[in-house]
């Protein structure tokens, strides 16, 4: 996982309160390879293109937002299926971080270990910024991870709270398992020991 | 201080607690099914073994066709090799496995249950996130990611923060056609889609502890509609008595002490919560959702909500666009919605129960619009063609088909047209879930069944006295 680094870039306004992981990838698409060349047009598909191929009036497909690499969002974005896929479609568009009010605790996790920041705000700073970005496409927000600071298009801070963990996640790029493999020995006494206690539970 | 049964469940299971909070959890069991193969091929090339794989579970259901006894009936492509990769990773790193030619084949979280692979005072993990079912036995379930999949099987732990605690209580008694998934959507309906997000929620009330083991497992499946990972509810003699006897449920000794162990777990009188919320189970109707977050739900005998008299813009400007996605009208009464097709199944209603409930209303009657019964397991069927329900089914000139996720997710071949309209006791009225422009409403195999003999939302209430 590549370390996240601060940036800025344009921001892309998604205006869909409980945003499930079905409008982000729809299941069709959940069989095909990470690396299909296909991947980046599985975002938003169902909202981005109509049934012959043809592009829909949606957001993501308008020029400067199409090449925007922050998206800001409604409440409860990334609800629903804990497909993985949801974000490889978000990577595969160079897609960096997600703003919004709040955010799927499932599609959440998935984020930090793909490296791509979720960041919550408070619901007005959100609805705000995407007002913003509608009036004045193509401007800018910046993130800076380490600092813990969105700057809006207005040069306006704010401030969000992470897990220290995850930022240590995210600013390392570790991946869990060699973070967990340095507690080997503590792991394997623990098993020991909980199996003792809890030996209906062991079996093997 | 008090502990919640979740918080007695999850300090047994901390192996490492972080100062920032987070933990690493000791996982009991992990099930896994046919969409996961990315973390079967990266522990592969990682050239890493499962670590315990006498933990994990596979069974393929989202991409089994419904139509299909055997993997060699499913036609060559996506759906097949899903099934077969699988199979072969099973094979291979050697856990077990339930083809589709066996018995016990059926819905990831249906099988767990019914095996005892699933019991109280576990932590279960899945990737997939109707894992919250689980919980109804009295034990930690989640959904997790792909990486988080693969983090499981490489260490048999996982890093997580403990969630919040919610506690919603359904007081009362249910009245007659009224079901765990009726509970459910009126929670959802009162708390919305984000309402649990950040917490576990547990069910606890007479009317959930009236309930059976199968309307429990109903309402903890859509504790993630609610925005919760995890569901959970407190195991009494009703919870125990369905372990007992199961093929992985311990037996002798250890049965009695894990029982032992089990009536330790209840929340503590005085466990403190982060959240309460009280239902009163008495006036709930039966439940009929309209929009496409399970959070637009309403009784049978209500109507479309008009966008009008909401306040909010933006919600009022996400309920013009579910409108204008189902094609309904503000003030259309529900009864006066007609259905084209019917789903009765799914990990959230496809238990006996299910069917049986659903039998009661067809038996007599014929189905007016196609309809497809899928029954969660090769055992729930096995049970319900000694009981003759497949009998009632057909005869009524339904579909009976072979265990699998289905319609719910529309990955396996059953998939609703563009603009057509379903009545389906799965979780997700999202849009397209069924299929690319489906109109999904969610409701229970009772109203499901009454949908299908009328042709449109029924009160089954009306439909089926009280016997």
């Amino acid at each position: 996982m590549e370390p996240f680094k601060t940036f800025s870039s344009i921001a892309v306004p998604i205006d869909i309160p409980n945003c499930d992981t079905d409008q982000i990838i729809p299941a069709r698409f959940l069989r095909r390879g990470n690396n299909d060349p296909e991947y980046p047009r599985f975002l938003f598909h169902d909202l981005r293109f109509n049934h012959d191929g043809s592009e829909k009036n949606f957001v993501y497909n308008q020029f400067p937002y199409c090449g925007g690499r922050i998206i800001v969002a409604d409440i409860n974005w990334g609800c629903g299926s804990s497909r993985e896929n949801a974000v490889t479609a978000l990577d595969a568009n160079d897609i960096r971080s997600v703003i919004a009010p709040s955010i799927a605790d499932i599609h959440y996790n998935n984020c930090i270990k793909n490296g791509v920041l979720p960041i919550r705000l408070a619901e007005e700073v959100c609805t705000k910024l995407r007002q913003q970005l509608r009036e004045y496409p193509g401007s800018e927000v910046a993130i800076d991870l380490y600092a813990q600071i969105v700057t809006g298009p207005d040069e306006i801070t704010y401030s969000f709270e992470i897990d220290s963990f995850d930022k240590h996640r995210l600013l390392s790029g570790l991946d869990d398992v060699s973070i967990t493999l340095e507690f080997e020995g503590t792991i394997e006494a623990f098993r020991a020991n909980y199996h003792r206690r809890h030996s209906w539970a062991a079996w093997g | 201080m008090g502990k919640t049964i979740f918080e007695k469940i999850w300090d047994e299971h901390v192996i490492v607690k972080r100062e920032d909070g987070d933990a690493l959890l000791y996982i009991d069991r992990h099930m896994t099914h046919d969409l996961h193969f990315r973390a079967f091929g990266a522990l592969k090339a990682e050239g890493m073994p499962i670590k315990e794989p006498d933990k994990l579970f596979g069974v393929p259901d989202h991409s089994v066709p419904t139509t299909a006894k055997t993997v060699d009936e499913i036609p060559p492509g996506e759906m097949r090799e899903a099934v077969e990769v699988l199979a072969a990773a099973a094979d291979e790193l050697g856990f077990t496995h339930y083809s589709m030619t066996d018995e016990r084949h059926g819905i990831v979280h249906v099988v767990g249950p019914e095996q005892g692979i699933t019991l109280p005072g576990l932590t279960l993990v899945c990737g997939d996130s109707h894992t919250s079912t689980h919980g109804a036995l009295g034990c930690i379930s989640f959904g997790i990611g792909s990486t988080e999949v693969g983090h499981v099987l490489a260490t048999q732990t996982l890093w997580q923060r403990k969630p919040k605690q919610m506690r919603i209580d359904v007081t009362g008694n249910l009245g007659f056609g009224v079901s765990g998934k009726d509970v459910i959507l009126a929670i959802i309906r009162k708390i919305k889609a984000a309402g649990g997000s950040g917490h576990a929620i547990e069910f606890a009330g007479s009317a959930i502890e009236a309930m059976s083991m199968e309307g429990r497992m109903t309402v903890c499946n859509m504790s993630i509609e609610a925005g919760a990972r995890s569901g959970i509810i407190s195991p009494d003699e009703k919870a125990i008595k369905y372990c007992q006897g199961r093929s992985y449920a311990p037996t002798g000794a250890e049965w009695d002490k894990a029982v032992a162990y089990w009536l330790t777990l209840p929340s503590d009188p005085d466990a403190v919560y982060d959240k309460k919320v009280t239902l009163d189970g008495s006036v709930i109707a039966p439940m009929v959702t309209w929009g496409n977050s399970p959070q637009w739900a309403v009784s049978v005998d209500e109507m479309i909500p008009d966008p009008a008299t909401e306040n909010d813009p933006l919600v009022r400007a996400d309920m013009e666009a579910a409108l204008d996605y189902m094609d309904l009208k503000p003030g259309m009464a529900i009864s006066d919605i007609k259905v084209d097709t019917v789903f009765i199944g799914a990990c959230t209603n496809s238990r006996i129960e299910d069917m049986r409930a659903a039998a009661a209303v067809v038996r007599g009657r014929r189905a007016q619009v196609r309809t497809l019964i899928v029954p969660g397991s090769g055992i729930v069927k096995k049970e319900a063609e000694a009981e003759g329900l497949d009998k009632i089914f057909t005869d009524a000139g339904m579909e009976w088909r072979e265990p699998g996720c289905s319609m719910c997710v529309a990955m396996n071949g059953d998939i609703l047209a563009p603009g057509q309209r379903s009545a389906s006791t799965s979780n997700r009225n999202f849009r397209g879930r069924q299929g690319l422009g489906s109109r999904t409403h969610l409701v229970s195999p009772a109203m499901a069944a009454a949908a299908s003999v009328t042709g449109y939302f029924t009160d089954v209430r009306k439909l089926v006295k009280a016997s």
